[in-house]
């Protein structure tokens, strides 16, 4: 049998926090694992009653969906939080954000309403706008066309195992060139799979497909994520909850 | 203009390397400060990585100090990896501060903290990055000041060529009487250029002007005199020491970085200085003597810390933790007043002392239980004797198996190879020990899953301790003993498997000892080094010996010395050493008593408390002794 610490366990989950948050400006170069550690030290400072493993290596609840790559800035970012007392959700988001570093932004967080499923399965697709400094938007555009005219476009990817080669056109639902103040824009709707097309692995599709070679490097935002629906735009993850929490008090108001 | 920030210009460059994250500052903690408020900015340098010096305690605390001024500005900066230092050569970008991307060129100072020697090429390659002329004559008033700080500045010779200044000791209030002298000399117009502001420094108690001090050398290679070439300037330059370190509460905000960094928790300085005499250790003989922190100055420090970083691992530092002489119920209170928020405590390595494992217990009880890290450094007890840090076989183990019996199941022994007088058979001993540990640990928890690493080091032996005069272990020396450690660990599966090896080849040692000990001589195998491309020296990635050797023997050959003239010489007893002049308050004929009795495994014991051993450092700097107990308790905190 395992060795437990002495002492009672540690208080249950009494409540669960989704959250979205945005990482912005220089802090688009912070990945994955150095967000996490920066999301843990923020609760703690905010004094968030965060619910804890047991064991003799408590962690904090947290489970972090899918992470814009490191390089990418993002406005929809979800992680999850259990709590050991219950909070107001919004009195956590302003806690949380004035905990945490200016250049990343909590920016909606709602109580895990019962019965709605998990957050992980209202995500499949992720919108993405990428700017390209340099890059005439006449030949963004047709390098897009070209892009969206094959039906496969293989590129190489750096995956744990070494380089593997990927399809970038198949998950890929919709994109289209743009501009802004002369800027080219390109738009791109990509569903999340294994492994990941990501706007790196469009680019470099771009690249296969019509040379284009941006002569500066391309800044991602990821804009927003969520299930895919028919009308080829995702639906807000944290939707249901929001719908199931304002029925529920609708309930309690009419009692 | 200068202080204007080079981000737009830095950020395209960060797409491309890896870890962009350690270049865009903005940690928690951090500030940037307008740059035409202050009169005076410092560029603080770690040379190393920015994963090794965002932690240090030393950039941090004057981080703080200087910001707190408002007529000055100090901005951190790192030593750069060698894919983002290839970009900013390409696109001329020059060294930057993390906190406003500003140039290091701009600034009226550069402070440098030397931990290790092997920071040495970083701060050449940073200077080159920076356009700042590698040389300290070169420069002219528009150049930042370079002045170096840390452990190794107690030697400064072998980069005397590139500092402008070194610093002895601590450094919180050095650097504000170094602010007002930059400040009045700007203010005055610059009078008489670079060189009148260094005389100036020069006259600042602990600041060392390499360049108004003259060397010459004998027909056997040693230093024949080491004169002053002005007489407005020191005979002698004496180090600084910080008398009531509860006047001095800093890092009251510790920088928390975004990026992974090699200590993920807070640390409190609990006291500074120690008198253990162990006597390969130079920060015990360079920071005398032992001033504690109260335990109510710690008990806010904590506080304070804790809800300005978010940490949720405390470490109590110091150079010997556990001696505080209220640790026993600071670890208890602090523990209290931390039950229930899974906050830890923790001590760095420990003296072998069974005390020490109830105190460990103490301090892990809200959070989490990892290893407990011993340093009996010598392998037998004649050489515990020798460097004086006595402990029994018997109390080793007895300690261990303590440990074991408390949950504990990792332990960590520290040991160095290569001491003064050893021999194969006192490191063998290791091996011994290990065994006899992971046999008891095993009887004590009854459980087979104890573990015992064993950390080796090779010993360098450093100025103004006294081995000072040691002729140093030669790589083969120390890789040969390393190998038969090994075997002899591993000479009985059953138990070796639980036991844990970790060691350096003796080659990275060498050039350590080599710049730890050398004079101003081997700044041209400094330069030549990095000029081939080395750079990031404690890191064995990078680290060739061969380029060091071959740039040694080159550059040392004009002068009839080379690399073993360096380090596995023993010197003499009235050979003058490249730091005679640097005055760390050790009396040097103490200095050799104690090492002659080194020699014939004489113990002396701690002057805090026993009878004062006339190691000199009190009255030379009309310092004393501070320590508890205060008798005060920590007062509960309010609960928020």
């Amino acid at each position: 049998m395992a060795r437990q610490p002495d002492g009672p366990p540690p208080p249950p989950t009494v409540q669960k926090l989704r959250i979205r948050y945005a990482k912005r400006g220089r802090l688009r170069f912070a990945s994955h694992r150095d967000l996490a550690r920066t999301l843990e030290r923020a609760l703690r400072r905010a004094q968030v009653p965060m619910a804890f493993s047991a064991g003799f290596s408590p962690h904090p609840k947290i489970s972090y969906l899918g992470a814009a790559p490191t390089g990418a800035a993002s406005e929809a970012e979800y992680v999850e939080i259990g709590l050991s007392v219950r909070c107001d959700p919004e009195a956590v988001r302003a806690a949380l954000d004035a905990a945490l570093p200016q250049d990343v932004a909590v920016v909606d967080c709602v109580e895990a309403q019962e019965g709605t499923g998990s957050l992980a399965d209202r995500i499949d697709t992720s919108v993405w706008r990428v700017e390209l400094p340099g890059v005439a938007p006449g030949e963004l555009r047709s390098a897009v066309e070209a892009f969206l005219a094959r039906e496969v476009v293989t590129v190489a990817k750096r995956t744990k195992n070494g380089l593997r080669d990927i399809d970038a056109r198949a998950p890929v639902t919709s994109a289209f060139a743009a501009e802004e103040g002369g800027c080219a824009i390109l738009h791109v709707v990509v569903r999340q799979g294994t492994p990941a097309v990501r706007p790196d692995d469009v680019l470099a599709a771009l690249a296969a497909v019509a040379d284009l070679r941006p002569p500066l490097p391309p800044r991602a935002v990821r804009e927003a994520q969520g299930r895919l629906d028919d009308t080829g735009t995702v639906a807000d993850p944290l939707g249901p909850d929001r719908a199931a929490s304002t029925r529920c008090q609708g309930e309690h108001a009419t009692i | 203009m200068t202080g204007e920030t080079l981000y737009p210009r830095l950020e395209p460059l960060l797409a491309q390397i890896q870890k962009p994250i350690q270049y865009v500052g903005g940690e928690l903690n951090s500030q940037v400060k307008p740059w035409d408020d202050a009169a005076v900015h410092w560029a603080l340098m770690y040379p190393d990585a920015y994963e090794v010096g965002l932690p240090n305690q030393g950039l941090m605390i004057l981080y703080e100090v200087l910001n707190e001024r408002p007529d000055a500005l100090a901005e951190r900066t790192y030593a750069v990896w060698p894919d983002l230092a290839a970009l900013m050569r390409e696109n001329g970008v020059p060294q930057f501060t993390v906190d406003g991307h500003r140039s290091v060129r701009d600034f009226d100072l550069l402070g440098v903290s030397f931990a290790t020697e092997l920071g040495y090429t970083n701060l050449l390659e940073a200077l080159d990055l920076a356009g700042v002329p590698l040389h300290g004559v070169d420069r002219d008033e528009t150049h930042p000041v370079v002045v170096a700080g840390g452990h190794a500045a107690f030697n400064p010779e072998p980069v005397s060529d590139f500092v402008d200044c070194a610093v002895l000791g601590d450094g919180e209030q050095v650097v504000g009487d170094i602010t007002d002298v930059v400040k009045a000399w700007k203010e005055q117009g610059r009078p008489g250029g670079r060189v009148e502001l260094l005389a100036r420094l020069a006259r600042v108690d602990g600041v060392y002007v390499p360049r108004f001090y003259a060397f010459s050398y004998g027909p056997d290679g040693a230093i024949a005199a080491v004169t002053r070439t002005r007489d407005d300037v020191p005979a002698r330059v004496g180090k600084r020491t910080v008398m009531d370190l509860d006047e001095w509460p800093y890092p009251k905000t510790p920088l928390v970085p975004l990026a992974e960094s090699v200590h993920e928790r807070m640390s409190v300085e609990i006291f500074r200085g120690c008198t253990r005499g162990c006597r390969f250790c130079q920060a015990g003989m360079i920071t005398r003597p032992v001033r504690e922190r109260t335990i109510t100055g710690i008990g806010s420090m904590v506080d304070q810390g804790l809800k300005a970083t978010g940490y949720e691992e405390v470490g109590l530092l110091s150079l010997s933790s556990a001696d505080h002489s209220e640790i026993g119920s600071l670890a208890k209170e602090l523990a209290d007043r931390y039950e229930g928020t899974n906050t830890s405590l923790s001590l760095p390595s420990t003296r072998v002392d069974a005390f020490n494992v109830t105190l460990a217990n103490e301090l892990s009880r809200n959070g989490r239980r990892s290893g407990l890290t011993f340093a009996p450094e010598g392998g037998s007890e004649r050489i515990r004797r020798v460097i004086n840090k006595t402990v029994s076989k018997e109390d080793l183990v007895r300690t261990v198996t303590t440990a074991y019996a408390n949950g504990w199941r990792q332990v960590k022994l520290y040991f160095m190879c290569g001491l003064p007088t050893e021999t194969d058979e006192d490191v063998l001993e290791i091996a011994e020990l290990a065994v006899e540990v992971i046999r008891a640990g095993r009887e004590a928890s009854g459980q087979k899953d104890v573990r015992c690493t064993v950390s080796i080091g090779g010993f360098v032996p450093k100025p103004h301790t006294p081995f000072q005069w040691a002729g140093q272990a030669s790589a083969e020396t120390i890789d040969s003993r390393l190998k038969l450690l090994r075997q002899a660990i591993n000479s009985d599966r059953r138990i070796g498997r639980s036991i844990g090896l970790r060691y350096h080849d003796g080659k990275p040692g060498v050039i350590e000892g080599l710049l730890s000990r050398g004079d101003r001589r081997v700044g041209r195998v400094i330069e030549r080094v990095w000029r081939e491309g080395g750079k990031f020296d404690g890191w064995s990635e990078h680290f060739s010996y061969d380029r060091w050797t071959a740039a040694a023997a080159e550059e040392l050959a004009p002068y009839g010395v080379d690399l073993d003239w360096f380090t596995t010489r023993e010197r003499t007893e009235h050979e003058i050493l490249p730091w005679d002049h640097l005055d760390s308050g050790l009396d040097k004929e103490w200095l050799w008593e104690d090492w002659q009795e080194a020699l014939s495994e004489e113990e002396v014991a701690d002057c805090r408390w026993t009878p004062c051993y006339d190691c000199g450092v009190c009255p030379t700097m009309g310092t004393e002794i501070q320590i508890g107990p205060t008798g005060r308790s920590l007062l509960p905190l309010t609960v928020v």
